[in-house]
């Protein structure tokens, strides 16, 4: 069964294990229920401050953990511990840190063939190595820079390296945890160009997590915004930044710094009080209601869930 | 430039150059920076990873690492030489006169020793108040701060606290002894966008009680139109560009802070296509003999390869270092020559 997204993610879960003393152990709620979708071609862009679990749904998605419960569907494929191998050939993962993320032993002509290598995509070696050339090129890295090693690369030509790994393989989706937020301003605009650039000429899809606000905003069609392993508001790129409609997202939004002086003396910034709740020792229903200023008796009793408001705007709020 | 005048400054820095002697030789980290810092002012340094804008404030408080040096010019604190002063004398200058904060609050505090200990012995050293008003001191210091039960907290141990609470804690050990500069290398780049706003609230709160005056070193263009009074651009070591906030953000005149610029989102329409500025930040190992900026720069001329650039001042407060504008106002008094 076909359906018209690529990527469905129904009520994902991902407990982790915290012992908290001798032979006692509680659940670390990291995501709790997040659901969404991605058509073919779509950047969803994720955000939340750190410790909210967008990491954890971006690898919760891959399979690199086990999720607790919930169900990610992939082509209209359930994915599960025996096709994911297979799905990995359409799913991929573009990490955070360029530094850490290839190996320092390998050539860059051997970090890109690995993919090729496991999925045993190529006949002879030297289609091998025409695939390689024909993905440096793709990111913008020159030939002779295959034989060289990762530590021999500034930041943004590493990002590029881990893009083309990612690529190796021609996948229909890409999960790019904060892919440029190790890089400088003037780099970043580079990496992001090349994101865009690959969309428009192979049409794969971005779950792209950064905490930038402006940059998601930039390069995402749809923004999730999560707190504390909750997705609090979902809707388009232009109408969240508009129209935003949770407290959280109202408080987050007026709270990034705008690089235009006019606007910033102009604006007022809401300051959220406190900080995040620890997700081990979460509050009573809504989890915002211990920073929100809107917080009612209603919202420790219950926790709130998405609602459609109308043009795919979905608010997880008691509040309207 | 009369004696009166110069007292008018807190903070002098003049011709200013600061090497790393590494194995693989001399890295020229800041080459020639001065500018001026007046008491209650703020001001921005801003600038890519390796522009010198943290080394400008190490050097300033003499924090440099072992392999580096100051290998010229001189910084004036309340018009007096310091180039001169000893370990002592610039022991008494760091955190009475001038404190910093640094950009990792979870490394910059010390792990075996509680907050209250070491919030106590700035105040201990550079003061003669007792242990119990160093106390009373640090308590009133945390509650400046926002942070919440402090004479619960001052027995606490950083890995306590989380990252928005230790650099508050970072503030209030800065301010502690009422320093007339602070300095802040990149206080906010590990936090969160809600605790980075509540930190910077506070600073500007703060400034505004205490009436210090804060150098604040940052890549991100954001928080310096936030914060600022004036800014100056940072690339290679040097100075590109000084001005006030509406300088720099809506009539740059140096092609690295106009790139800048095209490289972040635009505001007002997000989708635009961002420009980025092409190859690579410069190797400090081996430095150009024209403009830092040419081997990136669109317009680069001939000149800019051989010969650096002079300041220029463009307004009472604007200056570029940029043959751009050399080419610009000779292209003008020509026109202005022919019409004449």
């Amino acid at each position: 069964m076909s359906s018209e997204y690529l990527v469905e993610v129904k009520d994902l879960k991902q407990y982790f294990p915290v012992s908290t003393g001798f032979m006692k152990k509680t659940w670390l709620k990291a995501v709790d229920g997040v659901s969404f979708a991605i058509k073919p071609g779509e950047t969803l862009g994720l955000v939340g401050e750190s410790g909210c679990g967008k990491t954890t749904v971006g690898r919760t998605l891959l399979r690199l953990y086990e999720p607790t419960g919930g169900e990610v569907l992939f082509n209209g494929e359930p994915v599960t511990d025996r096709n994911i191998t297979q799905l990995r050939k359409g799913m991929q993962m573009v990490f955070q840190d360029p530094y850490s993320s290839l190996d320092p032993r390998m050539t860059v002509e051997d970090i890109i063939g690995e993919p090729l290598d496991v999925h045993k995509l190529y006949k002879t070696r030297a289609e091998r190595r025409d695939k390689i050339l024909h993905l440096m090129e793709l990111v913008g890295l020159n030939a002779e820079h295959a034989t060289r090693y990762a530590h021999e690369f500034s930041g943004g030509q590493r990002q590029r390296i881990g893009i083309a790994r990612a690529l190796a393989v021609d996948p229909k989706f890409i999960v790019c945890d904060e892919p440029v937020s190790a890089l400088d301003v003037s780099i970043q605009a580079q990496v992001v160009n090349m994101f865009e650039d690959l969309q428009d000429k192979l049409g794969v899809a971005y779950l792209f997590i950064a905490h930038d606000l402006l940059i998601v905003r930039h390069i995402s069609d749809r923004i999730a915004v999560m707190y504390l392993g909750k997705i609090v508001e979902i809707a388009d790129a232009d109408e969240l930044n508009d129209h935003p409609q949770h407290p959280y997202t109202i408080s987050l939004l007026s709270a990034v710094p705008i690089p235009d002086p006019k606007i910033t003396r102009q604006r007022k910034r809401i300051v959220l009080e406190g900080d995040v709740p620890s997700p081990m020792n979460m509050p009573s229903g809504c989890a915002f209601r211990s920073r929100c200023r809107y917080a009612t008796e209603k919202c420790a009793q219950e926790c709130p869930k998405l609602e459609d408001r109308g043009n795919g705007h979905f608010v997880a709020c008691w509040n309207k | 430039m009369s004696t009166q005048n110069t007292n008018d400054y807190v903070l002098q820095v003049e011709d200013l150059h600061t090497s790393f002697f590494t194995d693989s030789g001399e890295v020229k980290a800041v080459n020639g920076v001065s500018f001026t810092l007046k008491p209650g002012e703020i001001m921005g340094i801003v600038g890519e990873s390796g522009s010198g804008k943290s080394v400008t404030a190490y050097s300033i408080m003499q924090i440099l690492a072992e392999t580096g040096r100051i290998v010229g010019g001189r910084v004036l604190f309340k018009g007096e030489d310091m180039s001169g002063w000893n370990s002592k004398q610039m022991q008494s200058f760091r955190g009475k006169h001038c404190s910093i904060i640094f950009q990792d609050p979870m490394t910059s505090l010390n792990p075996v020793f509680t907050i209250g200990s070491q919030l106590m012995e700035a105040i201990l050293l550079h003061t003669d108040k007792t242990k119990e008003q160093a106390r009373a001191r640090a308590v009133e210091m945390l509650e400046l701060v926002g942070v919440n039960e402090p004479q619960r907290r001052i027995k606490q141990y950083p890995y306590e606290l989380s990252g928005g609470m230790r650099q508050r804690v970072m503030i209030a050990m800065a301010l502690a002894c009422e320093p007339d500069i602070l300095i802040a290398d990149e206080p906010t780049t590990a936090l969160d966008v809600t605790i980075q706003a509540q930190i910077l609230e506070l600073m500007q709160d703060l400034q505004k009680k205490l009436g210090m005056a804060i150098i604040m070193v940052t890549h991100d263009l954001g928080v310096i139109a936030d914060m600022c009074d004036k800014i100056i651009v940072m690339y290679g070591g040097s100075i590109c560009e000084r001005g006030t906030a509406d300088d720099i953000f809506y009539d740059p005149r140096h092609e690295y802070t106009k790139g800048l610029l095209r490289s972040i989102p635009n505001v007002t329409n997000s989708k635009e296509r961002l420009i980025p500025i092409a190859g690579t930040p410069i190797n400090l190992l081996n430095m150009p003999k024209g403009c830092a900026f040419c081997s990136r720069c669109d317009n680069a001329m001939k000149i800019c390869l051989t010969e650096k650039p002079q300041e220029i001042a463009l307004s009472d407060t604007h200056m570029a270092s940029c043959w751009m504008n050399v080419k610009k106002m000779a292209m003008e008094n020509g026109k202005g020559g022919e019409t004449a």
